[in-house]
């Protein structure tokens, strides 16, 4: 069976009828005053998902998770946590936790204080906390760090002091806003790796927001691409990536070519699409459309192929065109490439060896080839 | 710009001589051994030691403190609760009204304050004496706690209360782990400021106050009438002491608190 991407675990409630949501967004909406943050949107999350919310800056990702802790009371619509209604618990009777964008440590506790406010207001005994306390200062490494005050941290240290408070619960479902943005770059992929294996230790169901499209990637089971306060795809990593349902997705995660095109021939789930580049691109389409009407193509640059001789294969779609940039980036090569339309498209090249025979140069003319299957048809 | 024209050394001067210059001089005469005010016959504490023989002048150096720092105490929570209402429920009706007529009594006119809460005391048949004074003395320095723990409070960063919350604490317990005591400093400096206000306040105590509930201001005030005495300027001295204590520490307090909210926001905004 041909599948897309790499399944990480078989876990899949949402792809079951019958599994029922933990988390539930019933026609959501949230109003500042005449300006809508969120606009009647209505989303499923699942018991023990690790779920990912992706938008552009703005776009009501930290008004969705401050509705679920409690902080912003939704304008319309209603939010089932666990089969309840959620709208008339306060915050602090709610069984979420949240990992909040600004921190909000508090300034005046210690970081090992702050980290067991939570523990204490439950009333746990004091030599529990102090074990919980210590297994999460581990976790974020910073046993040597218990006794600091949060202005004598560096951000990165904050943030993790952060992550482990709104940990240190073990909330039915934790809400991470940002959670690793000040981390540099290998610390955060440690961390990456260690929230995956906490949240499956414990069986918590995560909502992470983030700006990092590789982090929502390598973490989430579903990622939710938002735009403007609505949800426009929900969908795994590999399906987000693979099978785009619309341009704005194709457009906001990683890099694509778009080519736009009139359908010249469409049928047994193909279509000919005759792009405004001065070529057809036969391409398998999962619902196609009518003969005649307007679609965009997305391919992603490391499905293109460049080369100096046309394809052998006459069914394979290739255009020509001349190289306008190349940049090296160590694990790949990128190739803008100018059609003869002049149209610039990207294509990636993996550098699977350490040298490359003869590489294509600045100005050659070369052939850009794709196969039937390597993009995706939208519609609008 | 750092050189000292002649024309600044002279306004300087000038300027602290006429600030200062009665204050030094009342502080010299009470060390004079002599009992004239004006002439220095040298070097003596012994103004110091007849005024804590001075029974009358002791009994309202008592009233003092005790009504300072009961009205100071209780000034700094009616002014934080004040402060807080107005910081934080910026919508409710007569909002403008209310946070106006908070600011009213800072630029009332002493006298008219006094008056007027004699005829409230005089209306409703309170007997003038150490509580008439006590709540004058609440009513008006509880503004200037209200103006200094206000400006904490619009600094404050309320993601730290929603993280608590957050963590399961009630509001209440919100208030009092996490609030209150990151504004301490500002409560504490407006609790200074309130009893040091209340300590040399005179026109307000001397309407409010009745037999038996003599301040030392006022004392003081109409032992002066019947002539200066060194034992006068030995108490002024005291007081000017204490009240000076009470404003530097009031200030320090203040510039400390400045600087740990500097650090403080940086704990909550670091990163980005
Ligand atoms: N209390 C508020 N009053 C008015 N407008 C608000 C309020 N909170 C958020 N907004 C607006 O709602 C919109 C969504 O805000 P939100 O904080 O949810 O964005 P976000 O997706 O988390 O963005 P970022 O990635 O930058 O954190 C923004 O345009 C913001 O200006
Ligand atoms: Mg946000």
């Amino acid at each position: 069976m041909k599948s897309l991407g790499n399944i990480r675990r078989s876990f899949a409630p949402w792809t079951d009828p019958d599994a029922k949501p933990f988390i539930s967004f019933r026609n959501v909406t949230k109003k500042f005053g005449d300006f809508t943050a969120v606009d009647d949107l209505t989303l499923d999350i699942y018991h023990r998902e690790f779920f990912a919310l992706l938008g552009a800056s703005g776009c009501g990702k930290s008004t969705l998770l401050r509705m679920l802790a409690g902080f912003e009371r939704p304008t319309a619509g209603e939010i089932i946590l666990d089969g309840q209604d959620i709208a008339g618990i306060p915050p602090y009777k709610r069984p979420v936790n949240m990992m909040f964008q600004s921190y909000a440590l508090f300034p005046h506790m210690s970081v090992e204080s702050n980290i067991g406010f939570g523990l204490r207001q439950d009333g746990m005994p004091k030599a529990e906390i102090a074990a919980r306390v210590a297994q999460m200062l581990k976790l974020v490494k910073l046993e040597q760090f218990a006794k600091r005050k949060p202005h004598q941290l560096s951000g990165g240290q904050r943030q993790r002091v952060a992550l482990a408070r709104s940990l240190a619960k073990r909330p039915k479902v934790l809400l991470l806003d940002e959670p690793l943005g000040a981390l540099d770059k290998k610390l955060r992929e440690e961390t990456q790796f260690e929230l995956m294996d906490l949240q499956q230790e414990l069986g918590l169901t995560f909502v992470v927001v983030t700006h990092d499209q590789e982090e929502a990637m390598t973490m989430a089971d579903r990622i939710a691409v938002m735009s403007h306060g609505k949800v426009i795809q929900v969908a795994t990593p590999a399906e987000i990536y693979e099978a785009p349902n619309s341009r704005f997705v194709a457009d906001f995660i990683g890099d694509v070519n778009i080519l736009d095109g009139k359908v010249s021939a469409s049928g047994n789930g193909r279509i000919e699409l005759a792009t405004n580049e001065g070529f057809t691109v036969r391409t398998a389409a999962a619902n196609a459309p009518a003969t005649g009407s307007a679609a965009g193509f997305a391919i992603r640059p490391e499905k293109l192929k460049v080369t100096r001789a046309a394809p052998a294969d006459a069914s394979v779609n290739a255009a020509q065109g001349e190289i306008w940039d190349i940049g090296y980036l160590g694990d790949m090569t990128v190739f803008h490439v100018k059609l003869d339309s002049g149209k610039v498209v990207k294509a990636s090249m993996l550098n699977a060896q350490r040298e490359v025979e003869d590489p294509v140069a600045y100005d050659e003319r070369v052939w850009v080839s794709f196969g039937e299957t390597a993009g995706v048809v939208l519609k609008d | 710009m750092n050189s000292w024209s002649r024309f600044n050394i002279v306004s300087v001067v000038l300027g602290f001589t006429f600030l200062y210059l009665p204050i030094v001089l009342l502080v010299i005469f009470s060390f004079n051994e002599s009992k004239l005010v004006t002439v220095w016959a040298g070097f003596s504490f012994k103004w110091y030691v007849s005024l804590f023989h001075n029974q009358g002048l002791m009994d309202a150096a008592w009233v003092t403190v005790r009504v300072g720092l009961l009205a100071a105490s209780i000034a700094t929570v009616l002014g934080t609760m004040a402060a807080l209402a107005l910081t934080r429920y910026t919508r409710f009706r007569g909002r403008l009204l209310f946070s106006g007529m908070v600011y009213a009594p800072l630029v009332m006119p002493e006298v008219i304050t006094g008056l007027s809460l004699l005829l409230l005391f005089v209306a409703i048949g309170f007997d003038r004496g150490f509580w008439t004074v006590t709540l004058a003395h609440i009513t008006f320095s509880m503004c200037f706690v209200t103006v200094v723990v206000q400006s904490r409070l619009l600094s404050f960063d309320r993601s730290i209360e929603e993280a608590a919350l957050d963590l399961g604490a009630t509001p209440v317990r919100t208030f009092f782990e996490v609030t209150l005591p990151v504004i301490a400093p500002a409560v504490l400096s407006g609790w200074m400021l309130a009893l040091t206000l209340s300590l040399d306040d005179l026109v307000i105590a001397s309407f409010t106050s009745g037999p038996g509930a003599t301040t030392l201001p006022m004392k003081i005030y109409s032992q002066v009438r019947l002539g200066v005495t060194p034992e006068i300027n030995a108490a002024c001295t005291i007081l000017i002491g204490l009240v000076a204590i009470g404003v530097v520490i009031a200030s320090v307090m203040t510039k400390r608190r400045e600087i740990q909210r500097q650090r403080d926001e940086q704990a909550a905004f670091a990163g980005r």
